[in-house]
């Protein structure tokens, strides 16, 4: 069900309850919070706070509201009976976006532990009537005017990132409590100071409350962080004695009405959309009254408590504020949301620090200390970190004390997760911050009931699914793609998008290989229901399909390794995204400057002459790329040789396997290289090769890759000459075993085509001992045995019927197989062994 | 228990001191107090941090960082459960010891230096041999060690660089923490600890694998992390008010404070150690040794030695240099390549700064 709201007046309540203004004042407890028969009463709350959320369903339950009326975006009022619906499950939020325009879009987030959640819940079980109150989402979503208020401002766009979290305030948390147990601050009302230390007090606080008023109030208070304030005051209220504390929303308001005094904000932006939210609030407050309801509950962030407590003001100011309010036609749902999201790590403003806690105070039934270390203790054990019931009952003990220490109710947030530091994890950080993640912040993913219809990223997907005619189909299908043409061009575009934003629905096809696909592209697509929940995921990073590709490019891009970076460059040119390429390779260069292991940059340059390669079919400008790739080229020349001297075994194998990367790589670069200037890059390669390959300690496997490379580029004149040194008599078996190796490994060509080498080889074989014999053996074998059938059949023909005379060698004086007497050489006897060829 | 220092003391105890303060803090503390405590917790955190007590007194920070550090190392000392604190050489592991022992026992002195040499003795008890061989084994022939001395009187026994002393040594704690006794099957008695009776251990923990602890005996300790300083302004803070402090001990001539030069210290310290500048500009190498606050504060006081024995009695840069370089330079390879890059890229373009670059050229 989507709402599309576009009307002029404030929305209309519909006629849910009857009038029962008898049945309310009976009702009425004599107890709660002096509010008695007021026809308006505030609960100003602090958003995904569970302890605002138990005392406000208290002060309901008090006070017996016939409408609640909740801040919120006031169209989405038809979304409200969602709440209840079978599927539906908290963490979800409410999502408003422009349908032409699916970038601009805000969303409401909701907890279980949400007192709006709790409250909209209150009433639909009651049948109390219930809607939002606050600016419709048609209206956050509008371009600004030019006139209201601010004739200087010039006209623009609503910027997409202040309205992505327009629902909350601004500040984490607004509101605030002087319950019982709370100091009273002296700026905040009575307090025995005299009017100077007043006075001073407001000039000290006066920018503080002006930008964040909790903060003002938690420091008056003596708390440095306004969170564990709010904690005490209100959030651990319930926890901190049997008795049922009174409701602390009368004080709020009264602290937050002194509060805005001090804060009363200059006519910017900020303070211009506040004013018309409250006025709209005010509005809606009057509506109500007007169509008799008798007690109105509001439901509000409790800054703006004191802007709504009855009696109001005369309407007219507030009609003028209103007046023209621009808007625009805007699509509402509910979103399935995650406690990640809610934490305001992830940039949401009005989110909590700790959604996973606040669940667990809101769902333990008891002893929430014991529980939580009990179910941190559970977490570690699942990690494999040994952790004992006495480590619990220590930290449960630690936790308590300094509890005490600091003189708190009870022990908070910051007391287990210090005891989880100093007890549970033994002052691991490392597995503190799995426990935050985990835990702290939590991991529930909540859901919608079916029939909630769709986000922006899903809604973009799908009108790019009908323009390039793809289907979401439950079968696998395969799509081969020729990217000449401008729709498979399309289409490969949004399959590398899609992968970028990992939406497994379109994977890369089997006979796709990567280096050779120029103008074929193979995908397999294949549709499953979990996708939807994947869509939802990504929606995190964008509204559409491209943007929420960049986004994640752009993540990636901060913290990927230097080959995780080149890879993403490739990809990135797949998918078409050229300013998220260009930030990209600007963090490219920069971490390919400090990066001083030439391994690292080994490993990345193939994928971005790759990547070089693949733009240029696409049309892209790849200048930027190729100077990247030249610097990594440089860097690499510069290293190599301190890189592989001194390599072992395994590090040797590894390092053939980059070298011969880097050699494609480099001759990728150089088969594009502009004629006009430029560096000769594969000279330089070429040279550094050279110059490494002249090195006594460089491992046999890299002394014969880098001779066969500088053969294989024709730099060489000395080959037979550098085969025979490699392989004479003064070099031990293994290493001799390895360079051959290296020198053969992954082609036989050169071995089949060049004679003088093949003699080389034989004649080193026919002069070997029986021993040493028996020792390289297994080491030439492996090499052979990379050859192909085809290739190891060639190869012993010719051995077998040498197409031409074989001069003589350094070392071959004892091959020059005779016609006819092949039996009678043992050389090549063996050579029938090592290659498994029989005739 | 706290006996005056000698006058002439090169380093007098943390309880010499700060008698005052503690007796201030003491006087003035209405808080409850756990059994044998000198104050309550609560005063042991604010004699740590600093803060003015109602009648005025003014008490000296002496940990600068995180208020929550301290506490849970205080909280923990209040249960029964001994106190590890681990950190990078010079983040003033020893220094916060000494201090809450002083503050919570009164005295500092129960200590226990921890090296690959320390023996059981040094742990659980010894013997007086010549007593030993004359009466056969007595109380009187028995030597107890500072953690035995600790159980009986109820106060706090410290053990520095616990990771330091051998295993088997290591494991004569187990009974003491857990079992909060020392037998001694010699004269068929034991000692058992006292309220009051706790252990601060510190143990360093860039030497890991030197003799790490063993589960059994880690499981006793709850661990408290101290963290290198978090910005600038609280490192130079640290660095002027010890330097002031160790200068005065050590009766060096008087020299003007030169804040200019501790800021250039702890800014080249900070940023060759997080590998950025300040302006976060420009990433830089970052050499092996630690830069801790500790080394800058020795940079800064043997500079201010050389100033006012060789130089004009006013610190300079090339007063500085000599030190700095010295102590950035651990590896002469690695580290001279990441300090001259630093040099020429960061330090030669900054404003200000050439009489210190041309000093550090001077020394390199």
């Amino acid at each position: 069900m989507t709402a599309t709201l576009d009307t002029e007046d404030p929305p209309t309540l519909g006629e849910g309850t009857s009038l029962r203004p008898g049945v309310n004042d009976l009702v009425t407890d004599p107890t709660s919070a002096g509010s008695g028969g007021a026809p308006v009463e505030v609960f100003g709350i602090r958003h995904h706070g569970p302890g605002s959320a138990r005392s406000l369903l208290a002060a309901l339950e008090a006070y017996g509201p016939d409408v609640v009326l909740i801040e919120g975006p006031a169209d989405a009022d038809s979304l409200i009976p969602w709440v209840t619906a079978e599927g539906t499950e908290p963490p979800v939020a409410l999502l408003a976006y422009a349908p032409e325009e699916p970038r601009v879009a805000a969303f409401w987030p909701y907890a279980v532990f949400s007192p709006e959640w709790q409250a909209m819940r209150w009433a639909l079980e009651r049948g109390v009537e219930v809607a939002f109150c606050d600016l419709p989402a048609a209206q956050v979503l509008a371009p600004r005017p030019a006139t209201l208020l601010d004739e200087e401002e010039p006209e623009h766009e609503a910027d997409p990132d202040a309205a992505v979290f327009a629902a909350g305030d601004p500040r984490p948390g607004a509101g605030v409590d002087l319950g019982p147990g709370g100091q009273v601050p002296p700026g905040a009302g009575s307090g025995g100071l005299s009017p100077e230390e007043r006075a001073r007090w407001l000039a000290a606080h006066a920018r503080l409350a002006s930008r964040d008023p909790l903060a003002a109030l938690a420091s008056a208070a003596g708390y440095d962080d306004p969170e564990r304030w709010w904690d005490d005051v209100v959030e651990l209220r319930h926890h901190g004695g049997p008795a049922r504390p009174a409701s602390p929303f009368p004080a709020l308001t009264e602290a937050m009405a002194e509060l805005r005094l001090l804060a009363l904000a200059p006519r910017d932006r900020e303070a211009d959309r506040e004013r018309r939210r409250e006025a709209y609030m005010r509005q809606t407050i009057r509506a109500a009254r007007k169509r008799g309801r008798q007690r109105v509950a509001v439901v509000c962030g409790a800054w703006h408590a004191p802007a709504l407590t009855w009696p109001l003001p005369p309407a007219v100011a507030d009609a003028r504020v209103l007046r023209g309010t621009p808007k625009r036609k805007v699509a509402l749902t509910w979103v399935p949301w995650t406690h990640q999201r809610l934490a305001t790590a992830t940039g949401y403003g009005a989110g909590v620090t700790s959604p996973g806690w606040y669940h667990h105070l809101w769902t333990a039934p008891d002893q929430p200390v014991v529980r939580w270390l009990a179910a941190v203790a559970h977490a570690l054990r699942d990690r494999d970190l040994p952790v004992s019931s006495a480590h619990v009952i220590e930290a449960v003990r630690l936790a308590e004390t300094l509890a005490a220490l600091r003189n708190r109710p009870m022990a908070g947030l910051a007391e287990v997760t210090e005891a989880t530091r100093a007890v549970l994890c033994e002052g691991d950080d490392l597995a503190v911050r799995f426990v935050t993640d985990r835990l702290v912040v939590g991991q529930a993913l909540g859901s919608v009931a079916p029939g909630v219809p769709t986000v922006p990223l899903d809604a973009d997907l799908q009108r790019q699914s009908r323009t390039l005619r793809l289907r979401r189909e439950p079968q696998v299908r395969t799509h081969d793609l020729d990217l000449r043409t401008s729709i498979d061009q399309a289409r490969s575009r949004l399959f590398h998008r899609l992968r970028l934003l990992d939406l497994a629905w379109v994977v890369p096809g089997e006979s796709t290989v990567v280096s050779q696909g120029t103008f074929r592209e193979v995908w397999e697509s294949q549709w499953q229901p979990e996708y939807a929940i994947a869509l939802v995921e990504a929606a995190v990073w964008g509204t559409t399909v491209e943007s929420a590709a960049a986004a994640r490019v752009a993540a990636v891009s901060r913290e990927g390794s230097l080959q995780e970076l080149t890879g993403a460059v490739e990809r990135c040119l797949l998918a078409d995204l050229p300013d998220a390429l260009a930030e990209l390779l600007r963090t490219l260069e920069a971490k390919a400057a400090l990066d001083a292991d030439v391994v690292h940059l080994m490993d990345a340059l193939p994928a971005l002459a790759r990547a070089e390669r693949y733009g240029d079919v696409r049309g892209t400008d790849t200048s930027v790329l190729r100077s990247v790739a030249q610097v990594l080229v440089l860097r690499i020349c510069a290293g190599l040789t301190l890189a592989v001297v001194g390599a072992g075994e395994d590090d040797a194998a590894a390092m053939r396997l980059r070298i011969d990367g880097v050699s494609a790589a480099v001759g990728l670069l150089e088969a594009r290289a502009d004629d006009a200037g430029g560096l000769d890059l594969r000279a330089r390669w070429l040279a550094t090769c050279r110059a490494t390959a002249d090195r006594a300690d460089l491992h046999g496997l890299l002394g014969g890759r880098l001779v066969r490379l500088l053969a294989d580029a024709e730099e060489l004149d000395d080959v037979p000459l550098r085969f025979g040194r490699a392989l004479s008599h003064g070099v031990p078996a293994a290493r001799k075993a390895a360079w051959v190796e290296g020198f053969f490994a992954d082609g036989a060509t050169l071995l089949i085509h060049d004679a003088e080498l093949r003699g080389l080889l034989d004649g080193w074989v026919a002069g070997l001992a029986d021993e040493e014999f028996a020792d390289v053996l297994p080491l030439v074998r492996r090499t052979f045995g990379t050859f192909s059938a085809a290739e190891r059949r060639a190869l012993g023909g010719r051995l077998a019927h040498p197409p031409e005379p074989v001069p003589p060698g350094p070392h071959a004086g004892a091959v020059g197989p005779p016609e006819g007497a092949e039996e009678d050489l043992p050389a090549l006897r063996t050579v029938d062994l090592l290659l498994g060829w029989r005739r | 228990m706290t006996t005056p220092a000698p006058a002439d003391a090169l380093r007098p105890h943390a309880e010499q001191v700060y008698a005052g303060e503690l007796r201030a803090l003491a006087g003035a503390d209405d808080r409850p107090r756990p059994p044998r405590w000198r104050m309550s917790p609560w005063a042991v955190v604010t004699y740590l941090l600093g803060g003015t007590l109602a009648d005025g007194t003014v008490i000296m920070p002496k940990y600068v960082g995180a208020r929550r550090l301290v506490e849970v190392a205080v909280a923990t000392l209040a249960t029964d459960r001994a106190l590890l604190l681990l950190g990078v050489p010079g983040t003033a592991k020893s220094w916060v010891s000494e201090h809450l022992a002083a503050a919570v026992s009164g005295s500092s002195t129960l200590m226990v230096q921890g090296t690959s040499g320390t023996a059981e003795e040094a742990i659980r008890y010894g013997w007086n041999y010549a007593r030993l061989i004359a009466e056969g084994p007595s109380d009187a022939a028995l030597v107890p060690s500072p953690v035995m001395r600790a159980m009986e009187a109820g106060s706090i026994a410290r053990i520095e660089e616990l990771t330091r002393i051998p295993a088997d040594v290591q494991d004569a704690l187990i009974t003491v923490l857990s079992e909060k006794t020392l037998p001694v099957p010699e004269l068929g008695r034991e000692a058992q600890a006292r309220k009051g009776f706790n252990v601060i251990a510190t143990a360093n923990d860039r030497d890991k694998g030197v003799n790490e602890l063993s589960s059994a005996l880690r499981r006793r300790f709850n661990t408290v992390v101290l963290p290198l300083p978090v910005d600038a302004e609280s490192e130079v803070a640290i660095v002027a008010s010890r330097v002031a402090e160790l200068a005065a001990s050590l009766e060096l001539p008087p020299v003007p404070p030169a804040m200019e030069e501790i800021r250039r210290v702890v800014q080249v310290f900070r940023e060759l150690r997080s590998g950025l500048t300040t302006d976060g500009r420009t990433r830089l190498k970052s050499p092996s040794g630690t830069l801790s606050t500790a080394e800058a504060i020795s940079v800064v006081t043997s500079g201010i030695s050389l100033s006012a024995h060789f130089g004009d009695g006013r610190l300079r840069p090339d007063d500085i240099a000599g030190g700095l370089v010295g102590a950035v330079i651990r590896d002469p390879v690695t580290d001279r390549v990441a300090w001259e890059e630093y040099l020429d890229v960061v330090i030669r373009e900054r404003e200000g700064w050439s009489e210190f670059y041309e000093a550090c050229r001077e020394v390199r």
